[in-house]
């Protein structure tokens, strides 16, 4: 049986309730981190299980937690991301609804070893049923003590504050989220300093995922060796993987990293394999911003090795042949989706969503998603292929933020492993723009 | 406070358990920090107003004691945050790919042909308004609309009939 780290008592009835979380061992980790360790000690948990940001950077939190400046008299903040908002993820989501306290108490354990006295949970906007589970589960850990002043008598006082969002894709980069919580437009801020030395109110602040919080409560209890132990090298751990698309059970599955990408694909436990009746065309692993990857590449390395649900498998042959694990939004193509139509769609996301500070992003983004709507509806010329990778090119690393990157890889990858899709929406526009007409040439469907 | 004269004189105020809830708000952040409860008091205007006016944010400006344009650029960024009167219900449909991957694209179709209204448009009686946006965070679920608080999930077109008809009630 699978480790399962943060869903072992999903199901339980009423397990988003204090008492029920207690009575599953919630808490206790809280209990062993503020009676028995120091905030040091239980950064070293950390960073000996390796856990790598879970909202898809996949920095190492240990390390993250490290670089938290500590000047004297002056406060603090760690503060959760959990303004999600990649398409195919919805991972935070799931955990916040059903585990509000297993958030809230890895909040309590973070901002202890980080010595924060108020916190900050920024979810977004539009899960506003979501943010009043938490602000009752916070209600109810105060009541008990576990949060408030002096917790559990160990002289720690945290305040846990839940802010909502305004609705902003860019809000899940670190810095944006500060400014939004700030009270302003969310607009990424220059790098340096980062956020560990000026954050919010330009204090010394961390901003992690609400997945890789939840995780510390089992290492306080388990150990950083013990997390360490599960998962392959650098790839510690588990991960909840969202999975959407033509798939037989879509939904939150939480994995021990390392699990080869057609089991997750095909097993019952997890997808469930194809719809029926259909074949497998095409897989973001990662969130909408990861490359897409042919089917044939998804599923293996180009040595023939089974790719692994791993940061390292999965970027395996660089953007070439490879993606990445990102946030772990794992969206599945089958052969009646028209490649061409997705990529204009997350182009338009993407131009929708920049903020507009810098030209790259703000123009290239609105010109990749016009060039892919006029080939999507039959007006493509040839040249526009090649001046798609070309836009691309020009945008990534060229902003300030990774939202640059996030909307040229889509795009490059599609035209890298399904150009001649592209060509043929060029040259058959009549055919291409039939209702339903899908591509139906030489491609490894699986 | 800003000056408050009789010409800027607030023309609404939210009701005494809003007032509340915008306080306790404004509490939640260090002294001096209070503009960091603008996204919260804009939420709660528009849960009272049904939209972010004019006179609304100039409201929300003198009560975090901050200039009405540090309101309105806030307001206009975000997209939770309708600048116009908008109808009863909202319904706001995800357009990005794997709802539209779950067959998205026909079912607002149908919503829109149902209702006789466009994006952004609102019914004659007021009723509804339809809003396109972007991820959810429900992929699996989808197609997915939000009106209010509300997720509605795995939606067709007879389950969007249902739904407006039980909302048309």
């Amino acid at each position: 049986m699978a480790t399962k780290i943060l869903t072992e008592h999903v199901n339980v009835p009423g397990i988003e309730t204090f008492d029920v979380y207690r009575k599953q061992g919630g808490y206790t980790a809280l209990e062993k981190a503020l009676k028995t360790m120091t905030p040091e000690a239980v950064v070293e948990e950390v960073k000996k299980a390796g856990v790598r940001g879970r909202g898809g950077a996949g920095f190492p939190m240990g390390m993250k937690w490290s670089f938290l400046a500590k000047p004297e008299g002056v406060p603090r903040y760690l503060v959760c991301n959990a303004d999600e908002s990649e398409p195919g993820t919805f991972k935070d989501h799931y955990l916040m609804k059903n585990l509000p306290h297993l958030l809230i108490e890895g909040m309590i354990i973070s901002s202890f070893a980080l010595g924060a006295n108020k916190s900050f949970i920024y979810v977004r906007g539009e899960l506003m049923y979501v943010i009043r589970i938490l602000e009752k589960a916070i209600a109810e850990a105060k009541a008990k003590g576990f949060l408030g002043k002096n917790i559990l008598g160990s002289g720690y006082d945290l305040e846990l504050v839940v802010q909502p969002g305004g609705g902003a894709y860019i809000c899940g980069e670190e810095t944006a989220l500060l400014e939004s919580l700030e009270g302003k437009r969310g607009n990424p801020r220059n790098k340096p300093p980062f956020p560990a030395v000026k954050g919010l109110y330009q204090c010394p602040t961390v901003v992690n995922n609400v997945e890789s919080i939840a995780t510390t409560p089992w290492i306080m209890n388990n150990g950083g060796d013990a997390y360490a132990a599960i998962g392959i090298g650098r790839s510690t751990g588990t991960k909840l993987i969202s999975a959407s698309g033509h798939i037989n059970k879509p939904g939150v599955y939480e994995i021990e990293l390392g699990v080869p990408v057609e089991d997750f694909l095909y097993a019952d436990e997890w997808c469930g394999g194809i719809r029926p009746g259909h074949k497998f065309k095409a897989l973001v692993a990662g969130g909408s911003s990861v490359p897409i990857l042919p089917a044939n590449l998804a599923l293996k390395l180009e040595n023939g090795d089974k790719r692994l649900m791993t940061y390292e498998s999965l970027s395996e042959g660089g953007f070439k042949t490879g993606t990445m694990l990102g946030s772990g939004g794992f969206i599945v193509f089958d052969e009646t989706s028209c490649i061409v139509r997705n990529t204009w769609n997350f182009s338009r996301f993407y131009h929708h969503e920049s903020c507009g500070q810098c030209s790259p992003c703000r123009e290239g983004t609105g010109w990749m998603e016009k060039v892919l709507h006029r080939i999507e509806y039959g007006h493509g010329h040839q040249r526009d292929v090649d001046l798609l990778v070309d836009v691309a090119s020009k945008i990534e690393g060229n902003t300030i933020c990774p939202l640059g990157d996030a909307a040229a890889w889509p795009v490059a990858s599609a035209i890298r492993h399904f150009r001649d899709e592209f060509l043929w929406h060029i040259t058959n526009p009549q055919e291409a723009t039939q209702p339903g007409a899908v591509y139906r040439g030489e491609m490894a469907l699986v | 406070m800003n000056m408050i004269t009789e010409a800027t004189k607030p023309t609404i105020q939210f009701t005494p358990e809003r007032l509340e809830r915008a306080k306790q708000s404004i509490a939640d952040y260090p002294e001096g920090k209070q503009k960091s409860a603008l996204l919260p008091l804009l939420h709660i205007l528009q849960e009272q107003e049904g939209w972010t006016s004019p006179e609304g944010m100039d409201y929300v400006a003198s009560l975090l004691d901050i200039e009405p344009i540090e309101v309105y650029e806030v307001a206009s960024f975000y997209t939770m945050y309708h600048l116009n009167p908008v109808g009863k219900h909202v319904i706001e449909y995800c357009r990005t790919g794997p709802c539209c991957l779950m067959g998205g694209e026909e079912v607002y179709a149908h919503l829109k042909q149902r209702l006789g209204i466009d994006t952004g448009q609102t019914t004659v009686d007021g009723q509804f308004t339809i809003k396109e946006v972007e991820c959810l965070a429900a992929c699996g679920m989808g197609p997915v609309f939000q009106i209010r608080e509300q997720y509605y999930m795995h939606l067709t077109n007879d389950r969007v009939d249902e739904i407006i008809d039980e909302l048309s009630k």
